[in-house]
């Protein structure tokens, strides 16, 4: 996928505090348009505090994120319709079909047509048995496939996915991750999403911010990540940072985070 | 598939959202023919229950049998109150126990907009609940509430309104500290009942709770029912207290909505919501 140099996401100096907490502290990035970008990093790394602070849903506790150039602490409507995101956190109402849920959401994204597009993405993520079905009845990867539905159902510029492939089984996991490969490869959209599944980040990503406790410890692209540390794998790599080994190895580099990558589509 | 069009900013505020919104808790009420019922129960338990209560008080009781719609126009009028604040606060929990809270919020759904949806279910779901018991009054009880003629339309909207801002910082109190709120959103309201002078005047409440009760539109509202069935006398006085402080009221349980949504979204909650 060829990337703009303009950047869909500026993260500067990001800051949030929960009382004594510190979940995420002063991390700055940019996420260019077009790429698809990892989050990646251990329970409490601070993926999904960072992902909701990009969606405006948690107010920094100071620094600032801006989306498509806007302010996302005051003017996340400004872009919210260009947006869509999907979480193993957040649900849809269970007691409705797949088919009022989605209608619900053509509604709420203010989309023409809405029952044509909705029987379209039912369409293009072979889902259409599932329609009529009560949402709270269907199997982990059915439901996978209504959330990524829901996500998708506005075309939005940028996608947001927290853990996307959690707790599926490898098969409706791959399915997941070709889609999204297609779908970035149709529309041109960029990606964020945050994943411990190093496979899936290796395969997907253009880049990646590697977070622990809050701060950014390496970034770049997978493959130089696993060449810079000497590593075979993306998940090698992973275990470095996250156990701390290799003192003076690029792991340890700090927010800098320099890798010498002039193309890394994670900018600093 | 071909590309969707420009996506445009959202705009201030949007009846179409509103309307989605409504939507969803109309597919909720649809879907279960349970929940229609148990809308419709508890207005009609509570019907037959001060209908026999009338009867009774008829024969013994020349302050009822002056009025004999007066206990029964009572309890519907307080259901009206109920229903209303519940209509709020069950629809915001409904979010909630879907864990759909930080789903609607990040599309272009704008705080105020879902208020004004759970404002039209609160509507809906008191015209389902307290119509039938209100229409069956007539046959059952030679009651009929809609003799109080357009005073009935100022008392249903003027409880109505109450009823929303209740629910309001109902659902505002669940949001801030979680399900563990919730029994609020159910019993908040009773809190109001002995000062709101549903089936008494006020003027038997101790002196010292008086001013209490009268800063209560509901006060207002039962005094002015009686004063129409008693008197025949529709009291602009208490109709114009009752609005004022209801404006009042539900400036401030809105503000006070948006408040703690910005408190949810400083904290993080909008995300950690569900049972």
């Amino acid at each position: 996928m060829r990337q703009s140099q303009d950047p869909v996401a500026a993260v500067k100096n990001l800051t949030k505090r929960f009382g004594e907490v510190c979940a995420v502290e002063s991390i700055s990035f940019t996420v260019a348009k077009g790429s698809t970008t990892a989050l990646l990093g251990g329970n409490g790394a601070g993926k999904t505090t960072t992902l909701s602070m990009l969606l405006g849903l948690l107010l920094p506790t100071s620094g600032s994120v801006t989306v498509f150039g806007e302010d996302m602490v005051r003017h996340r409507h400004r872009v919210l319709p260009r947006m869509n995101f999907s979480s193993p956190y957040v649900d849809v109402p269970r007691r409705l079909t797949v088919l009022e849920n989605l209608t619900v959401y053509g509604h709420l994204y203010g989309l023409d047509g809405v029952a044509a597009r909705v029987r379209a993405i039912a369409r293009d993520l072979e889902m259409e048995p599932l329609l009529r079905r009560t949402t709270g009845n269907l199997s982990s990867g059915q439901k996978t496939r209504v959330m990524l539905a829901k996500a998708l159902l506005n075309e939005p510029d940028l996608l947001l996915l927290d853990e996307p492939t959690a707790s599926l089984d490898p098969d409706t996991a791959d399915w997941m991750r070709s889609y999204l490969e297609i779908y970035r490869a149709r529309t041109g959209a960029t990606i964020v999403l945050a994943s411990h599944n190093m496979a899936e980040v290796e395969r997907l990503c253009d880049a990646v911010v590697m977070l622990r406790e809050g701060r950014i410890v390496d970034r770049g692209a997978p493959a130089d990540l696993v060449a810079r540390y000497g590593r075979r794998t993306l998940e090698e790599v992973f275990l470095d940072i996250a156990r701390r080994r290799g003192a003076g190895q690029p792991g340890d580099s700090g927010d800098s985070g320099e890798s010498g990558d002039s193309a890394d589509p994670v900018g600093r | 598939m071909a590309r969707l069009g420009m996506h445009a900013p959202a705009a201030m505020f949007s009846w179409r959202r509103v309307g989605a919104m409504i939507l969803r808790h109309l597919y909720v009420l649809r879907g279960s023919w349970p929940r229609l019922l148990e809308l419709m129960y508890w207005p009609l338990v509570q019907l037959f229950l001060w209908g026999f209560i009338t009867l009774f008080f008829r024969q013994h009781s020349s302050w009822v049998a002056e009025a004999a719609g007066v206990l029964i126009s009572a309890v519907l009028l307080w259901d009206v109150l109920f229903r209303s604040n519940l209509g709020i606060s069950l629809s915001f929990l409904e979010e909630m126990w879907s864990r759909n809270l930080g789903q609607i919020f990040v599309s272009p759904l704008r705080p105020y907009e879902l208020v004004a949806a759970l404002a039209v279910m609160s509507l809906i779901r008191t015209l389902i609940s307290v119509g039938p018991a209100a229409l069956l009054a007539l046959p059952l009880f030679d009651v009929w509430v809609f003799s109080l003629g357009p005073s009935l339309l100022a008392f249903f909207a003027n409880l109505l309104v109450m009823g929303w801002s209740v629910g309001l910082v109902a659902s505002a109190l669940v949001l801030r500290f979680g399900m563990g709120a919730e029994s609020l959103a159910w019993l908040g309201i009773f809190l109001l009942a002995p000062l709101s002078g549903i089936y008494y005047p006020i003027a038997i409440l101790p002196g010292w709770l008086q001013p209490v009760s009268w800063a209560l539109p509901s006060a207002h509202v039962f005094e002015g029912m009686r004063a129409v069935l008693f008197d025949g006398v529709l009291r602009i006085d208490l109709l114009a207290a009752a609005v004022a402080l209801n404006a009042l009221y539900l400036a401030l349980a809105g503000g006070f909505f948006l408040y703690m949504f910005h408190v949810a979204r400083q904290r993080g909650l909008l995300l950690q919501q569900g049972e």
